[in-house]
């Protein structure tokens, strides 16, 4: 899964062979065209960006214009064996029920987010009294996406008050994986694997 | 012209069975005039029919024969473009009831007088049940894709709703699954102004126009297309085109003289559309539309028409279409989401309103390609 977004390519290693995925914020559907053509992965996406999805068209992906927070309703239960939404929780208006919807939508769901637990975002605070801007958060308070910053440590607190099981979790930094201990520290990048 | 025209070929079907009709007859002699592109291949998998809109027809990239017009489509279709007739073998057939060589009001019934309005009323489907038939004849099971935009739309998701077995790909855009209130009142007005003018003669005009008397209500056609051709515009794109602006003359006359260039623009396209179209297959063809509700037909339930269907499908509408607007092809894309097909669907921005579909807009080019090469 060269080329991948690091995160993407955590997901793309652990997405069972021939599954059925839903891609939620698939972007310009990356990680779908990998999961089809070397996991043979029945792929379906959701994107909010018209420019995206005219790009997923154009390589033959099937993806639906449409936005987390509401569209994920339209879908029947339990018809994707995974549901991924990866770097768009944190966008969202209610990440808490766009989790319940993943979960219902697909039987287990991959989630990753940038931890704003992370010693730099930390360090950035204390020190300048701004809200950061770091290389896994680019862009200034005012223009960024992110409406709903999380910590590695907010996630697991949420997931246990929604009821969810943790089946696996995933730590990145800037050179390579670290260990659950002390992640809410060291990693820039959590991706999450829920089951209900 | 580009050597897409080239290749071009104009066939005309006689069905030997009659058509049977949503209203219940069973239409005698059905003729079908429908042009084909590029070649279809030995396995006969290669073939893409294009459905065309109300006022259009099978001309879809070759001149049209009475204005001598490029295809209504020529920039999508021919080689190397888009629909690519260098890979696929391309149908564009003439919907039942218009007036292009395939059967409507104006061809001659059993007694060798036009139909006029003994022509019975139709339907989207039998629209499609003609495709169908044409199919049959030509021994296509199985289309790689069919492809409309607006009423060319509304045929194909009719397709993928009544014969699924029929189409691997189904690409529906500007268009709806239903014709709305404002939609069904918008056609009346066009109806009303046919049927309010005196040469209408209850649709028995077509004497007066062989003895030379003209091509019958010219005038009420003229308003009708002018009415709709509000609709396939953009509040802010006819702004662009022609503002306030003055015709031909420095300041206004006060009087009810085309001051207005948009005014002018409107006259001139009611006008030049009565060259090509005949009034009753206006009213006959809206008539159509105006009847289509695809979950009607399927026990009031958009996904049930669907349900089982293996075919792609893609769904594309405009930012500034307010005849079809977005909300239509997103309900179309959720109810084949609630039904497990593939699906996708994207809203474009185009300045051109509903016509976005026929003009420039690169992004649509590309999603049509992508669609229809995987």
């Amino acid at each position: 899964m060269s080329g991948l977004r690091p995160d993407l390519a955590v997901i793309a290693e652990h997405v069972a062979p021939g599954s059925r995925v839903l891609d939620v914020g698939c972007g310009d559907g990356a990680l779908m065209a990998a999961l089809r053509d070397q996991r043979h992965v029945d792929a379906r996406g959701m994107e909010l960006d018209a420019h995206n999805v005219a790009e997923c068209v154009a390589r033959g992906l099937s993806v639906i214009q449409g936005d987390a927070d509401t569209d994920l309703a339209y879908y029947p239960d339990a018809v994707f064996d995974y549901a991924i939404l990866s770097q768009t929780l944190q966008t969202t208006r209610r990440p808490d029920k766009v989790l319940g919807e993943l979960l219902r939508v697909g039987r287990r769901a991959f989630v990753s987010f940038p931890n704003f637990g992370h010693w730099r975002v930390r360090l950035s605070l204390l020190w300048n009294g701004r809200m950061p801007v770091t290389r896994s958060l680019p862009v200034s308070w005012y223009a960024t996406e992110n409406i709903h910053h999380l910590t590695v440590a907010d996630f697991r607190a949420l997931v246990e008050e929604l009821g969810v099981k943790v089946e696996g979790a995933w730590f990145l930094a800037s050179d390579g994986q670290v260990g659950a201990a002390g992640a809410n520290w060291r990693a820039e990048h959590a991706v999450f694997l829920l089951s209900r | 012209m580009d050597g897409s025209d080239l290749q071009a070929s104009s066939h005309l079907l006689e069905l030997a069975e009659p058509l049977p009709l949503d209203g219940g007859q069973a239409l005698p002699g059905v003729r079908i005039s429908y042009e084909t592109y590029g070649t279809l291949n030995a396995e006969r998998s290669n073939a893409i029919l294009i459905c065309h809109a109300l006022t259009g027809d099978q001309h879809v990239a070759s001149p049209h024969p009475k204005t001598g017009k490029p295809g209504w489509w020529v920039r999508m279709v021919g080689p190397g473009k888009p629909i690519d007739t260098d890979r696929f073998h391309v149908i564009c057939a003439n919907v039942l009831g218009s007036c292009m060589g395939t059967t409507g009001p104006a061809s001659p019934a059993s007694d060798g007088q036009p139909w006029a309005m003994r022509f019975p009323v139709i339907t989207i489907r039998d629209m499609v049940r003609g495709h169908v038939a044409l199919l049959d004849a030509l021994g296509i099971e199985r289309l790689h894709a069919v492809v409309g935009g607006s009423m060319g739309g509304m045929q194909a998701l009719s397709l993928a709703a009544n014969w699924p077995e029929r189409a691997g790909a189904v690409l529906v855009i500007a268009s709806t699954a239903r014709h709305s209130a404002q939609n069904i009142a918008f056609h009346e007005v066009g109806r009303q102004a046919i049927m309010a003018d005196p040469k209408w003669k209850n649709g028995d005009y077509y004497g007066a126009r062989d003895k030379g008397g003209g091509k019958g209500p010219e005038n009420g056609l003229a308003v009708a297309r002018m009415a709709a051709h509000i609709t396939y515009l953009s509040e802010e794109g006819m702004h662009e085109k022609f503002g306030r602006r003055l015709q031909n003359r420095e300041a206004k006359t006060f009087g009810f003289d085309a001051d207005f260039q948009v005014e002018s623009y409107l006259r001139h396209q009611g006008l030049s559309f009565t060259d090509r179209f005949d009034a009753n297959s206006y009213l006959y063809i809206t008539r159509a539309m105006d009847y289509f509700d695809l979950a009607e037909e399927h026990g009031g339930k958009l996904a049930q028409a669907f349900a089982g269907s293996t075919a792609r499908f893609c769904l594309v509408s405009f930012d500034t279409d307010w005849l079809y607007p977005t909300a239509e092809s997103r309900a179309i894309a959720h109810a084949l989401n609630a039904a497990g097909a593939q699906v996708s669907f994207v809203e474009l921005s185009a300045p051109f309103g509903h016509d976005s579909f026929l003009l420039d807009v690169p992004a649509l080019d590309r999603v049509i390609a992508g669609f229809l090469g995987s």
